[in-house]
């Protein structure tokens, strides 16, 4: 079975890049795979400089991750977890104490440094995951799904913790959640089926895929009819529908992908003496890219 | 090797995290103490030649719990991180993975170590208390423990092999207790087949870890047993290593 096929991709320091893709796309196995858990069957992926398959052990020490079910040793304590963790992932003992006392501070796990890992809350394990991910300064970090499961509240301080990460790390970070990814990355790829079917800003692809623009126009014109063909005439105008509302007309015109036509419309209801009560364009969200780009029959 | 000291540290302290550890150490103690009682019971009532040491490594009371201790101790060893799900951040930490088989195989073997170590203070109380040596000479000793850490490097060995080939530790347990539980019964072959050829009794014989265990507390020392469990353990670990490997192929 071929889970992934033909991807490829490039991440520069100091990117928090968005691994976008709907259950089963393929992110996970990308993910293992870079993080050296499962070797490629063909292709080859570099962190750091080091070949993931073939110079395994190498790559490993640059790379931090976070699996999606945050694995955890319940019967250790978070520091002493944190520490045996860091020996395993050659931090020299040296450095041990520094390492782990600023990854508890980064991770806000301080007044639980002592506890035993399987007492612990679902937030708290998941921010034991991060201070693991971490706790040897590795120039990547993945992290597959890192606020799946958590409350609102939770979600809210995984996000900042992420974005405060950016400073030191390249992240790599998987979610189906959208927002998330507008939050927080500065680069998308959205992944479906195993195959890459887009790589961009999230700006860039909102304008690029989002297509076309909507926009909505409501005015009370003297004829439907004509102001239609006005309005159809105008530059970079494709599509234009109506809907009655009394002796006013809601307008649906959509626009040529990354244009805005509305100072034309403006212009053009004063040149007719159009009373406005609106002139809005909504703004393509992510979802709508996400939608369009997995589903393209349901855009 | 730093990495590998890691791994063994957490292997060794973890085993004792659980309850199953402290559940089996008190059982074993029951069994132990009682074949030791057994043993004294027999040598009072007979005039022979047979040492403390030699009754207590041979009676049925020995044999039956240490063939099921293996099963015990190795079942959770792999299956155990595949429940949990660290199998994924031990693979990608950057650790060889034949540190990994090897730290958990050592860690096994620490527990066996564990949990015989009490019984050398039942020859010493013994010794005090008679004023009688327990072993006849110190060979009988050594030939005797040396047989207990060669057979349990090589039935831990096939009990880590049986952890790495499933996920599931009640899978692991019958599969480690069948392989040694054959190996064990190989040697009995012979009373089932009395007239067959020499050679092949002398073949059965090779094999078989009551007669290794006979020779040995009686001090008798055999360098052929030494080889068949260092190279069988040395067999079983590479396989171990290799299956261990396969995990990440069939993930």
């Amino acid at each position: 079975m071929q889970a992934v096929k033909g991807i490829d991709f490039e991440v520069t320091k100091g990117e928090i890049v968005g691994f976008l893709g709907p259950n089963g796309a393929g992110k996970s196995t990308t993910m293992k795979m870079l993080a050296g858990f499962i070797p490629p069957t063909s292709g080859r992926a570099e962190v750091a400089g080091y070949d993931v398959a073939r110079d395994s052990l190498r790559a490993r020490e640059h790379i931090g991750y976070l699996p999606e079910n945050v694995p955890l040793y319940p019967d250790m304590r978070v520091c002493e977890f944190l520490r045996y963790r860091a020996a395993l992932k050659g931090v020299p003992g040296r450095r041990m104490k520094e390492r782990v006392g600023d990854v508890l501070e980064l991770c806000g796990l301080r007044d639980v440094e002592r506890q035993i890992i399987g007492r612990l809350s679902k937030g708290y394990r998941q921010r034991v995951g991060f201070a693991d991910a971490m706790v040897h300064e590795p120039d990547l970090l993945i992290l597959d799904e890192p606020t799946i499961g958590l409350d609102p509240n939770q979600i809210r301080l995984v996000r900042d913790l992420i974005r405060n990460l950016k400073r030191h790390h390249t992240i790599l970070l998987s979610t189906h959640i959208l927002p998330e990814v507008e939050m927080l990355c500065s680069r998308v790829i959205i992944i479906n089926k195993g195959r890459i079917e887009a790589m961009d800003t999230p700006h860039n692809l909102r304008t690029r895929l989002g297509a076309n623009g909507h926009i909505t126009l409501d005015a009370r014109v003297g004829d439907v009819r004509l102001a239609v063909q006005a309005l159809k005439a105008l530059a970079e105008i494709t599509h234009v529908s109506t809907k009655a509302d009394g002796e006013w007309t809601i307008f649906s015109i959509r626009s040529a992908p990354g244009s805005d036509p509305r100072e034309a419309i403006y212009q053009h209801a004063v040149q007719q003496r159009w009373p406005v009560r609106e002139l809005t364009r909504r703004a393509v969200t992510l979802e709508q890219v996400f939608i369009e780009v997995t589903h393209p029959e349901e855009a | 090797m730093r990495k590998f000291l890691t791994l063994l540290g957490r292997e060794c302290s973890s085993a004792f995290h659980q309850p199953l550890a402290y559940v089996v150490l008190f059982f074993f103690l029951v069994v132990t103490g009682f074949n030791f009682h057994a043993g004294i019971s027999l040598l009072n009532g007979s005039a022979g030649t047979t040492t403390m040491v030699e009754a207590f490594f041979n009676t049925v009371y020995f044999w039956f719990p240490f063939i099921l201790l293996f099963p015990l101790i190795t079942m959770r060893i792999f299956a155990e991180e595949v429940k949990l799900g660290t199998i994924e951040t031990l693979m990608t930490a950057p650790v060889r993975d034949a540190s990994i088989v090897m730290s958990k195989y050592f860690g096994a073997l620490f527990f066996y170590f564990i949990l015989w170590a009490p019984s050398l203070l039942y020859f010493l109380v013994f010794q005090t208390v008679t004023e009688v040596s327990a072993g006849g000479a110190a060979g009988s000793y050594l030939g005797a423990y040396a047989m207990l850490i060669l057979l349990g490097m090589f039935y831990t060995s096939l009990g880590c092999l049986a952890s790495a080939l499933t996920d599931n530790q009640i899978v692991a347990a019958v599969i480690s207790f069948a392989a040694i539980l054959c190996m064990f019964f190989v040697g009995m072959l012979s009373l089932l087949l009395p007239a067959t050829s020499p050679l092949l009794r002398e073949v059965i014989y090779y094999f078989s870890p009551i007669e290794h265990m006979m020779d040995f507390s009686r001090g008798i020392f055999d360098s052929r047993p030494v080889v068949l469990y260092v190279s069988g353990t040395l067999v079983v670990l590479f396989a171990t290593y290799h299956v261990f490997q396969s995990r990440r192929w069939r993930a």
